[in-house]
């Protein structure tokens, strides 16, 4: 689904000063239906890569396929003077799909997302874990092929984001959607990803590619799981 | 209550002071009434009032809905081109530095002394603030936001329709709130300067006849004219853009 072959991308500097390399000669591939979470210090660009998977920048070198992906991003940014059903179809709205059309497309997810009966509340009247359900849903209802998700859970608390780890395991568990997930959280990668990726610092590259061959639902505790983030974070250590 | 009764209060002791300083100083009522005389004048002057109170409200309403028009208009334009926004800035903030008496008598040797020279007088007052506070309220836009939409492969018209112009309706109501008290004192102006009623004339009509309780009465009229005016706005922006009020109580809890 997605292809990346060597892809690097550098940025003017400000006001003068040196340029800066935020990936170089990166590679990674996701096959169909692959949660492939990829894991990095903060500054490694995993925002550049989340954004050439977007299609929102293009790399300076190499090659990248498939994409682009619909985001999710850190912030549910849903938009304040829509409806939860409405933020949801935003992506259909966009594509031309009539409201009525639309909302009927939602409706069953609302359900299967445990935001039935919250059609029609305003952002603000919903809590930040299902404000991040409604962002996914939206993320989710835009037919893209790759889901890119950004850190979706960073802003959240402790416990909601403990919460929505699992319900986003089990959605994943039984959707089958191809997702690239990028996140600081070795746990989260671990417990949510089929593969874990793990970038070098800036200029990111990848230097680890951890298979998580567990079955679903995951607990941070099970022997495997600690045993993968032990690895993940050895490979982030290593090039620390 | 609070937001009632406190500023009724302050009111009442300013004018409380006002009218102990007219008595106890014994100012001649030619040069400044006691709040007594002009609420006399207020009563018993109200037919008057409410007759030259119409057609000054009608210049504020459609000024101000024409200047409204025109201010969301031009922030409009110069969002989208960059180009138009560096070329007519400048040459914009100037025009706001030409003094509005001076416009004024033009307005009317050239548009009579009808309803249409007031009507523009109030629409130039008022585009300036709504274009500069529409414009900055389209240009602080999430930029994530922006990003979402592109991934969502929307156009630029879409990403506009749908995110930007929504959220830039708070800057469009501050920008008409200030509007709306400068368009009391533009309308006076353009009513100065060649009128046959409205407040603005009669504030012209009882200043050279020295009636100075029924001047301050009209003034009053004016000024409660303006604090309605706001207070409908801020009503209207209550009503229409409950998220604003909503959103500022979560983020400060």
């Amino acid at each position: 689904m997605i292809a990346i072959e060597g892809v690097s991308r550098t940025f003017a500097g400000r006001r003068g000063g040196e340029p800066v390399q935020a990936l170089r000669d990166l590679s990674l591939a996701v096959q169909e239906g692959e949660v492939v979470a990829v894991v990095g210090a903060s500054g490694c660009g995993k925002t550049t890569l989340l954004e050439l998977i977007c299609g929102l920048q293009q790399p300076d070198g190499g090659t990248l396929r498939g994409g682009p992906a619909a985001l999710m991003p850190q912030r549910d940014l849903l938009l304040p003077w829509l409806s939860a059903v409405d933020n949801a179809t935003l992506a259909l709205r966009v594509q031309g799909v009539a409201r009525q059309r639309a909302r009927e497309q939602a409706a069953p997810w609302f359900e299967r997302f445990g935001l039935g009966g919250f059609e029609q509340a305003r952002p603000y009247e919903l809590s930040g874990g299902m404000r991040q359900r409604v962002s996914f849903l939206r993320t989710l209802l835009s037919g893209k092929p790759v889901l890119a998700l950004d850190e979706p859970f960073a802003a959240l608390d402790a416990i909601t984001r403990a919460e929505m780890q699992g319900w986003l395991a089990r959605i994943l568990g039984e959707q089958q959607r191809t997702v690239v997930l990028v996140t600081h959280d070795v746990e989260e990668a671990v417990l949510l990803g089929d593969r874990v990726l793990v970038m070098s610092p800036r200029p990111g590259r990848v230097v680890a590619d951890l298979a998580v061959d567990v079955s679903r639902p995951r607990q941070p505790t099970d022997a495997a799981v600690v045993e993968l983030r032990a690895r993940a974070l050895d490979a982030l250590a290593v090039k620390t | 209550m609070r937001r009632w009764l406190l500023p009724l209060a302050a009111i009442v002791v300013l004018l409380g002071i006002w009218e102990l300083y007219v008595t106890a100083a014994g100012v001649n009522s030619l040069v400044l009434p006691s709040p007594v005389d002009v609420f006399r004048a207020l009563a018993d002057d109200r037919g008057t009032l409410w007759h030259n109170f119409k057609p000054t409200a009608a210049e504020i309403v459609l000024g101000m809905a024409v200047g409204a028009a025109l201010g969301l208009l031009l922030a409009v334009a110069l969002h989208f081109w960059g180009v138009v926004r560096l070329a007519f800035y400048p040459p914009l903030i100037a025009s706001q530095a030409i003094p509005i008496p001076i416009v004024a008598p033009l307005l009317v040797l050239w548009l009579g002394f009808g309803l249409l020279p007031k009507l523009v007088v109030v629409a130039l007052v008022c585009f300036f603030p709504i274009a500069v506070t529409t414009l900055s309220a389209l240009g602080t836009v999430d930029p994530e936001l922006i990003k979402l939409m592109a991934t969502f492969d929307a156009s630029r018209w879409q990403t506009f329709r749908r995110v930007e112009l929504p959220s830039a309706l708070p800057g469009l109501f501050a920008g008409a709130k200030l509007a709306a008290v400068f368009s009391v004192l533009a309308a006076v102006i353009a009513e100065q300067a060649g009128a046959t009623s409205g407040l603005g004339y009669l504030l012209t009509v009882t200043e050279s006849n020295y009636e100075m309780s029924e001047l301050f009465a009209t003034v009053l009229v004016l000024a409660a004219l303006a604090i309605l005016l706001f207070g409908l706005l801020t009503l209207a922006e209550r009503r229409s853009l409950p998220w604003v009020h909503r959103q500022r109580e979560t983020e400060t809890r």
